[in-house]
């Protein structure tokens, strides 16, 4: 993420960052509204379409790249936080943003993802989580609910679901957050935050599949569900939702988080929200709150803790070798072993 | 009357091959390692065979167990660690009985007798003593205690802890094996100083195991003769004694500096290849960016991005790595982004014998994908030249837009030989250039950058590194359009991209030296190989023309493209024979591309061909044998 981006970088517009391609995602996806979400946001950060790279994996939203005028990579099936990572530690100065769905990055790329958050590779990571596989035209994914009668699963998945949140806050990632498809504004507001982060920033996006999994996420995410089943989390306030903020989040006496009425507990009770704390705990007990969309969900940052960004650290060891040992001299490398003269 | 000690009399001899053997645990690599270098310093041509289980620890005193390091050390230029043995050390009956059948008629064993005792004798699966029942009666036998008298000289060590003491046998072996072949003390000294300065107390148990397996040689009357093997006449120049994954490593590192890109490499450890991601870790003041992935895919797909972002990409591994890194090349060939694999080849498949050596991995690199995705495949031919092979992957790579494999091996991974170090100032210029510009036209005369429009010549495509302004783009697996880089699914543009894809590389072999050849011009009967096998052909090859035999040796570095001329070269003789460590690989390619009766000699029995072998084959063919 840039470091070097003046700030008389001349401003952008929506434009300057939508490629001359096409999207070809089914009408009505969600893709789009993410991609639009994107283009309209970037021109409000700092940054310049040349420093800028988006690196998918493949699926339906690993296309996202093609639409940026960006530098881009449609790389293979679940490597994108991958090749993502060697290219960040290469050139730290890149703004690198890593795309993929809940095949690419829980699946087949399960051990790519929750490596590149445990290092704390500088990139945020947009992973699109829509319960089903729509490339491949409909079975079930790692996130699709126990049950789910697809192509795949004619009597129903019996797979227990992952839950993304929690995996990231277990792999040690340093921002969590959770946003949807539904609210432009919502997904701006979690994309600037993930991108000023420095290190690895994960965001789940519920994104809705109108053609294998139309309204997976209808129960929490439509207009008029929005206030009774989204909890907003803002840090340093206490967490209430509800369309009178009737409702609350406690921690029982177990750790685990709980709903319950204000009016019942008295605001006091409830769990105020801090994304900076250490322990993550309280954020991985937020995250089980719900056991999928259709119960009270949390949406925003779980989680935000500082911790040295990899590439400094890579870099930082390649800057005291020099100190120690001077600039790699080739000459002087060839007689690092005994030697010996023939006449 | 003064006291004298009859002196045992000096032979100078050619040539000597000594093979140390002991229990994992006995320290034998060290010992042959240390053996190698002061033979090197005092100027002997020299070659190394390595042999140890793949156990870390295996069970103290079985045959499992038994480690071993043959080296060869001559007067003249050899090519092999030899054939035969002159002499075995065996520190437990395990190593005795295990690597006796290795020894020439008639050799010389020298046993570490305090370890011929009931136990070690049951482990090693001998019902009697083979020191007591004669069966050692044709070989020269000398049993010397070398436990008892390293404990026994150590005792005045203060501080030393038994178990230290006990463990500088293999330094005694070594002191007696050094006065035996005349070597010079110092270097083995100076080392242990270096080594173990830090433990004044291991440094003393050693130099004191040392010295008196020297005077052990000197002074009991034991032995005979000693023997000398006077310094070899080598090319003038600056030599150091190199093992192939460390002149591989230091290639890649001069490769980094010729071609002025920044050198990354993802990697995941591997047996036999992990010591060329420990020594680039060692040069990270290069500027040398090395990465340990979570496994093999993300190994070579960190790689990619790096080549993406405009480094020279590297990712190191063994056979069962290049097999999931699969898919990830075939990307890095679609893309045509430069990227270096290299592959030190072991036992295989799966697991097989990861520390053993074997080149069974060729029609892997050449076809080891999905789809037509031809990528250039390179080997060296000695430890020495893994260093040029480095350097030519990283030119080829960069020039071409391509991956390339290098195809090493265990054996070239660990054995060593003396190598002249090269002028660095004479090593090539491998840089490469960026496009920073738009680079088409359209009719309406607006400028646009094409990353799919290419050189003429090369057919190299245009890159731009991110961070470039106006040259952003986009490029993923899915089939491009030529010149625009957008996907495509048109058939014709497909057969046109593929067609493209591997002319380029067929085209390499304009840009590459013809087909290596020594021996006789008229020969009838050429041997042909490719890698590690170089060593024992070369020496097969020249022992048959020194009996006045007509016969050539091709050797080939290139392997995809073959060099130009390779064709007219095979036909050129009668008979063609191809050893490979490996079924025959090799020859299904040769008789593939150029419709030539190979004969396929195979070996994988996880060492290199003898000398032997080969020269007998080479004499059935002539109709000599």
């Amino acid at each position: 993420m840039t470091d070097t981006a003046s700030a008389s970088a001349p401003a952008t517009t929506k434009a300057d960052w939508t490629s001359d391609q096409e999207p070809r995602w089914c009408p009505g996806c969600g893709d789009y509204s993410v991609l639009t979400a994107m283009q309209l946001m970037l021109p409000e950060l700092d940054g310049r379409p040349e420093d800028t790279v988006f690196i998918s994996g493949i699926g339906c939203a690993a296309r996202f790249p093609y639409y940026m005028n960006t530098y881009g990579m449609h790389s293979i099936h679940g490597r994108a936080p991958a090749v993502a990572t060697g290219l960040a530690i290469s050139r730290p100065e890149l703004d690198v943003w890593v795309i993929g769905g809940d095949g690419d990055m829980l699946s087949i790329g399960g051990n790519h993802l929750i490596h590149a958050m445990r290092r704390n590779i500088d990139f945020t990571i947009l992973l699109f989580n829509n319960q089903i596989y729509g490339l491949t035209k409909g079975q079930y994914s790692p996130t699709s609910e126990v049950g789910k009668i697809t192509k795949s699963t004619p009597m129903g998945s019996i797979d227990q679901p992952f839950n993304a949140v929690s995996i990231a806050l277990g792999a040690e990632a340093t921002f969590v957050a959770r946003t949807h498809d539904m609210d432009r504004k919502h997904m701006q507001e979690t994309f600037k935050r993930a991108h000023a982060h420095r290190g690895s920033s994960l965001v789940e996006i519920y994104q809705n599949c109108n053609v294998f999994n139309d309204g997976a996420f209808g129960a929490i995410t439509k207009k008029d569900k929005r206030d009774s089943m989204l909890i907003q989390l803002t840090h340093g306030e206490p967490i209430r939702f509800g369309s009178e903020k009737e409702f609350g989040v406690i921690s029982d006496h177990s750790g685990n988080a709980q709903v319950v009425k204000v009016a019942d507990v008295g605001e006091n009770a409830l769990i105020v929200h801090d994304e900076g704390s250490e322990n993550p705990s309280i954020a991985f007990a937020l995250s089980r709150l719900s056991s999928g969309p259709y119960e009270p969900t949390p949406m925003g940052v779980f989680r935000e803790v500082k911790r040295p960004e990899y590439s400094k650290n890579v870099n930082q060891q390649i800057e005291v070798a020099k100190e120690q040992n001077g600039d790699g001299d080739l000459y002087e490398l060839l007689r690092s072993q005994p030697t010996w003269v023939v006449d | 009357m003064a006291d004298t000690i009859s002196q045992p009399e000096i032979r100078e001899v050619n040539r000597i091959i000594v093979r140390f053997a002991g229990d994992s645990g006995d320290g034998m690599q060290l010992t042959g390692e240390r053996f190698t270098s002061a033979s090197a310093l005092f100027g002997n041509d020299l070659a190394t065979l390595p042999e140890f289980p793949a156990e870390i620890r295996a069970p103290q005193g079985t045959l499992a167990g038994v480690s071993a390091f043959q080296v060869q050390v001559s007067d003249h230029d050899i090519t092999t660690p030899g054939d035969a043995p002159n002499v075995l050390i065996a520190m437990n009956p395990a190593a005795l009985k295990k690597e006796l059948s290795k020894l020439e008629d008639a050799g010389t064993i020298i046993v570490n007798l305090d370890t011929f005792e009931e136990r070690n004798l049951k482990k090693a699966g001998y019902e009697e003593n083979p020191l007591e029942t004669g069966e050692l009666s044709e070989y020269t036998l000398f049993q010397v205690p070398m436990t008892s008298l390293t404990k026994e000289v150590c005792k005045e060590i203060e501080g030393i802890k038994p178990r230290d003491a006990e463990r500088s046998k293999n330094f005694f072996a070594l002191g007696l094996v050094s006065w035996l072949y005349q070597r010079p003390l110092e270097p083995t000294l100076d080392w242990i100083e270096k080594k173990f300065g830090k433990s004044p107390q291991v440094v003393a148990a050693n130099n004191a195991a040392f010295k008196a397996g020297h005077a052990y040689g000197e002074t009991t009357e034991a032995f005979d003769y000693a023997y000398e093997v006077k310094p070899a006449a080598l090319e003038p120049g600056e030599y150091t004694n190199i093992n192939g994954n460390t002149a591989l490593s230091w290639g890649l590192v001069a490769a980094g500096k010729l071609s002025e890109r920044p050198v990354f490499l993802g990697s995941y450890p591997i047996t036999p290849a992990s010591d060329i991601l420990h020594e680039l870790a060692k040069h990270k003041n290069f500027g040398i960016q090395t990465f340990q992935a979570e496994d093999e895919i993300a190994a070579v797909a960190s790689s990619i991005g790096a080549s993406f972002a405009g480094d020279l990409a590297l990712t190191t591994t063994s056979g069962p790595g290049v097999a999931l890194k699969g898919e990830a090349i075939g990307l890095a060939f679609n893309l045509e982004l430069p990227l270096v694999i290299i592959d030190i080849q072991r036992g295989g498949p799966s697991t097989g014998l990861p520390t053993k050596t074997e080149a069974s991995d060729l029609l892997m690199a050449m076809y080891g994908r999905h789809g037509e995705s031809p990528i250039p495949v390179i080997a060296p031919y000695s430890p020495g030249h893994c260093f040029h092979v480095a350097i030519e992957a990283c030119r080829i790579a960069l020039k071409y837009r391509t991956p390339v494999m290098i195809l090493s091996d265990g054996y070239l991974a660990n054995g060593s030989e003396p190598w002249k170090l090269p002028d660095v100032d004479l090593l090539p210029d491998i840089s490469t250039t960026f496009t920073t510009e738009p680079n088409h036209v359209d009719e309406d005369g607006n400028s646009h950058f094409w990353p799919y429009k290419r050189d003429p010549e090369t057919l190299a495509r245009a890159w731009a590194i991110p961070g470039t302004p106006e040259l952003m783009h986009r490029i993923g697996g899915i089939e491009k359009a030529d010149g625009t880089g957008n996907i495509s699914y048109d058939p014709s543009n497909h057969q046109k991209m593929t067609d493209i894809r591997q002319t380029k590389v067929d085209n390499i072999a304009n840009d590459m030296p013809l087909t290596w050849v020594e021996g006789d011009l008229d020969a009838d009967v050429l041997m042909i190989g490719w890698g590690s096998t170089w060593g024992s052909i070369a020496s097969a090859v020249k022992q048959a023309r020194s009996e006045g035999h007509k016969v050539a040796h091709a050797h080939l570095i290139h392997i995809n493209p073959f060099p130009k001329d390779l064709g007219e070269v095979l036909s050129r003789y009668k008979k063609v024979i191809c050893p490979e460590m490996n079924m025959g690989q090799l020859s299904k390619l040769l008789r593939a591309e150029f419709l030539v009766d190979v004969q396929s000699l195979n070996k994988v029995q996880g060492h290199p061909f003898t000398t032997t072998e080969l020269h007998e084959t080479i004499l059935v063919a002539l109709g000599k044998k």
